[in-house]
């Protein structure tokens, strides 16, 4: 199969989904309840490959100007 | 101090007044256009009726009995002849109106799926807010408008469109207000939750006008003008209009007139109400004075920028404040602003009387207004101000005692807060201590012209004087000028050494002797009052005596803007100069280093001594920048001359090849193309190299070559084009091509490509430009004058846009940077977390934060 260009392309940062247990790691370090977090549409085609479900969060390695390698997250959201 | 009363808003509910709720809150019903009678009192029942309020002094409003400026005013209203649809509400009309059946006025859906809807909105609204739900609403609207026949009723459902601006058409026939409300009205309550629409708080046939309430008298007040003539408001005048046609309507359905003519006068209600509201609808003309500027109804009261909200209820106003021209005061410390005495006499702080400064303040009150330093005001305990005259002098003077304040005139050492606008950012705003100075210009030390980016051509600058303890802690904690010495945006100084106190520096950094007696006299010039540093011997070098501003620990190892080391040991230079990389703006460690170590109140003394001590340096040893520092001797004159003629030759050698058509193509170039990048490049190169000739022969002790190398001011591109050649003139990214046909202008030959026919300026300024050339000058001195007067006022609105989008967007304490509805925008501020203030140029010095800490 050829690469998929939405997940390989240099521009596209490369994206994981975490654990539930990092999941709750997560709220907790922010004391979140989810509805705060940045979302992501559950049909971007960065996440496809990644057979997410609406409430997922997913971490972003991005590459950055300033801190070399920055993360990030997203809740995974219907459409 | 009043008990605050803390209450939170839970909800903002918005709907519409019905017309029973008009009518209660009315307090007059309006019958009459009429204004005044003979005797020029208000005719009862016409649109100034007393019961609506008073704007008259002396009389009391009928419906409350309180005087003027008491009396809020109190609403009337008129009953309409015949229905008018509220301009307002269009487009909620028009989308009940598609989706709901015209026989049974049930909403378009099948009663199945209603549940199924409003269970959608729901989750929507819970799950992203109110402005998703409104889509979803949107969405629902569209996918009725097709819908052919009603699910409940079968009956068949028409198109309805509307025609601007409020004529509603259904299958090309009108329907009239009338038949427009009765649709309405048969919506039922529970299908308009479907709509978002609260049924309690708001019916949809409300949007249809059957009474119009009447704004009291006091927000319509008329004036009365010199020659005793009223001259009344345009609401008023526009009521009148509405009120007079509505009783002619009254009177043809009375009288049974042709159905045509009350037509014809109801649409002419529906204008006079449409205008009332908004007078600036697209399709409609705008209702006019007899003079013919249009009236000012009620939308343009409310909106834009002149409009009663960005006006009047987010623009504040504020006394204790003072603007005008701005001036240069080298001699001024850094944190000072020097204040004209008519303006200190006119500015007061508020001082509470004690027992321990009795005296003290009496004295101000002794010499009143009119003497400085004397006070203005007296506020009593009672909180009764009392205005100090000569004849009020003496009493005040007796009855003086602690729980009084005294507003006395301002005094050299006060807080203030100097502003320079636009305000950027956060140093446009700094807190300045009062000097008071004769003249009539506020004075600022030039090296504060950074932050605020003022310069002294005509500038204005506003002061301002915090009128309580906790407004001046806070500007003096928070704002004062030595607080903002490193900037936020980049990590270095922004108020650092500016034009002459560089080039003096510089000057006497580099090698000049000075007897002991003289670098004492600089010292002290410079502010200094230790002379400890300089050791006892004859003569002194500069180096030394600028060593002696410096605390006596302090180690820094730097380069100078040529590239050379700067290496200060012990407070000592040891080796290299100072120049603008380490004492000017934005650039070089040595000022961030030193605020580093010695903290705000050092650096703002030290800065102050630097720029104190370059000047004395100059002003010592004479600095004038002379016509013949920019002279070329014979034999650069001549190396210039043939480094241009051998770029002509080329650009001719181009040519010709290009016409022979034997120009070899760089690769993804047309001919032209070609061409151009040739020639362009051989004329900057030529433009280059003469500038380097320039920079070689120049004179190099002048002191114009001082401020070059000192980088006070001027460059090596700036001299170049005073003395050997401007060089080309770019218009649109490229040569100049525009003008004539075929040429730029007349002197030239048509399709001449040559280097002069497109701009390019051999001669420098000092030599003088031939008219083309002054010509080709003009041309791009236009374009770009031009292009920052347009873009000014578009970044400015880019800026005010963002900052309203960003205004409460914060860093949290856990690192996050969050909105107002703690939703996070970053995980960590500007994804390294780092406070650019606190970092050295942008980066974080890691090697020696491990040496401190060992």
């Amino acid at each position: 199969m050829a690469e998929n260009p939405d997940i390989t392309h240099v521009l596209v940062p490369e994206h994981q989904k975490i654990s539930d247990k990092e999941k709750e790691e997560l709220l907790k370090k922010y004391g979140l309840t989810g509805q705060e977090l940045p979302k992501i549409n559950s049909k971007d085609p960065a996440i496809s490959h990644l057979a997410l479900k609406v409430g997922d969060i997913v971490k972003i390695k991005r590459k950055s100007p300033t801190a070399k390698v920055s993360t990030f997250y997203r809740v995974v959201i219907d459409e | 101090m009043d008990e605050h009363v803390h209450k939170k808003v839970e909800i903002i509910e918005f709907g519409m007044m019905s017309p029973k709720f008009i009518k209660e809150l009315a307090s007059a019903k309006i019958v009459t256009p009429e204004l005044y009678d003979k005797e020029g009192y208000p005719v009862d029942g016409g649109l100034m009726d007393v019961r609506l309020g008073v704007i008259d002094p002396g009389l009391k409003c009928k419906t409350c009995g309180s005087k003027l400026k008491e009396c809020i005013g109190h609403f009337g209203y008129i009953e309409l002849a015949r229905p008018i649809i509220h301009i307002k509400f269009i487009s909620v009309i028009l989308d009940l109106l598609r989706c709901s059946c015209k026989q049974c006025g049930r909403v378009l859906i099948p009663d199945d799926k209603i549940k199924k809807a409003m269970n959608v909105l729901e989750k929507i609204s819970l799950n992203f807010g109110v402005t998703e739900r409104r889509g979803q609403v949107k969405e629902i609207i569209t996918s009725l408008k097709t819908v052919s026949k009603c699910p409940h009723c079968n009956a068949k459902q028409s198109k309805v469109t509307l025609e601007k601006p409020s004529t509603f058409l259904e299958d090309e026939k009108r329907l009239s207000p009338i038949e427009v409300r009765a649709r309405l009205e048969r919506i039922s309550d529970s299908d308009l939750k479907i709509f978002g629409i609260r049924p309690d708080s708001m019916r949809p046939e409300w949007a249809v006008l059957t009474v119009l309430p009447i704004p009291p008298v006091t927000m319509r007040p008329s004036i009365t003008l010199e020659s005793g003539e009223r001259s009344e408001d345009d609401l008023t005048h526009k009521l009148g209009d509405i009120v007079r046609i509505n009783q002619r309507l009254f009177e043809n359905i009375n009288a049974g007139a042709p159905e045509i003519i009350i037509e014809d006068l109801w649409d002419l209600l529906q204008y006079h109400i449409t205008t009332f509201f908004d007078n600036e609808i697209a399709q409609l003309p705008p209702a006019r004075h007899r003079s013919g500027q249009p009236l000012k109804t009620i939308s343009a009261r409310i909106s834009s920028k002149e409009g009663r909200i960005r006006h009047n209820l987010a623009g504040k106003r504020t006394n204790f404040s003072a603007r005008t021209v701005i001036s240069p005061d080298p001699r001024l410390n850094i944190n000072e602003v020097g204040v004209p005495k008519v303006i200190a006499m006119k500015l007061t702080v508020p001082e509470r009387v004690t027992e321990w400064n009795l005296k003290f303040l009496k004295q101000f009150i002794q010499n009143g207004p009119k003497e400085y330093p004397g006070s203005n005001y007296v506020i009593r305990p009672d909180g009764r101000r009392k205005r100090i005259t000569d004849e009020t002098k003496e009493q005040l003077l007796e009855e003086l005692e602690p729980g009084f304040i005294v507003e006395r005139h301002l005094m050299d050492g006060d807080i203030s807060i100097f502003n320079r606008q636009p305000s950027l950012h956060r140093m446009s705003m700094m807190c300045h201590r009062i000097r008071v100075l004769p003249g009539l210009t506020l004075r600022l030390n030039p090296a504060v012209c950074a932050p605020y980016n003022a310069d002294f051509d005509g500038d204005e600058m506003n002061l301002h004087i915090p009128q309580t303890e906790e407004a001046r802690a806070e500007a003096e904690i928070l704002m004062e000028v030595q607080t903002q010495i490193i900037s936020p945006r980049y990590g270095l100084s922004i108020i650092a050494c500016k034009q002459d106190s560089i080039s003096g520096n510089y000057v006497l950094t580099r090698n000049v002797d000075i007897p002991h007696s003289e670098a004492i006299d600089l010292l002290s010039y410079a502010g200094a009052t230790d002379f400890s540093g300089l050791a006892k011997k004859e003569k002194h070098s500069g180096k030394e005596i600028f060593s002696a501003l410096l605390p006596k620990d302090f180690n820094f190892i730097g380069k100078t803007k040529s590239g050379d080391p700067v290496i200060i040991k012990n407070g000592t230079i040891i080796e290299g100069y100072m120049d603008s990389a380490n004492l000017g703006e934005g650039s070089g460690l040595l000022l961030r280093n030193l605020h580093k170590q010695y903290g705000e109140k050092a650096i703002i003394e030290l800065l102050g001594n630097f720029n104190r001590l370059g000047i004395a340096a100059l002003l010592k040893y004479g600095f004038s920048s002379l016509i013949n520092d920019t002279d070329l001797s014979e034999t650069a004159r001549k190396e210039v001359d043939t480094v241009l003629s051998d770029a002509m030759k080329k650009v001719e050698k181009y040519i010709k090849e290009f016409e022979k058509g034997t120009l070899e193509l760089l690769p993804g170039r047309s001919l032209v193309e070609t061409l151009e990048v040739r020639i362009l490049e051989s004329l900057n190169k030529a433009r280059n190299e003469s500038g380097e000739i320039v920079a070689q022969n120049a004179p190099q002790g002048s002191d114009t070559m001082t401020m070059v190398k000192s980088g006070a001011r001027g460059n090596l591109i700036n001299l170049a084009q005073i003395s050997a050649c401007v060089g080309q003139q770019a218009l649109r990214g490229g040569r100049i091509a525009t003008g004539f046909k075929e040429r730029t202008l007349s002197c030239f030959k048509k399709g001449d490509l040559g280097s002069a026919a497109r701009g390019f300026i051999v001669n420098g300024f000092k030599s003088g430009l031939k008219p083309h050339e002054l010509f080709f000058m003009a041309m791009t001195g236009r374009d770009s004058m031009m292009d920052t007067a347009l873009r000014t006022p578009k970044s400015g609105y880019l800026y005010r846009r963002l900052a309203n989008a960003l205004q409460d967007v914060k860093i949290e304490y856990d690192f996050t940077v969050r909105d107002s509805a703690k939703r996070i925008i970053q995980f960590s501020y500007g994804e390294d977390g780092m406070d650019v203030s606190k970092s050295e140029g942008g980066t974080i010095n890691v090697k020696k934060i491990i040496e401190l800490t060992e």
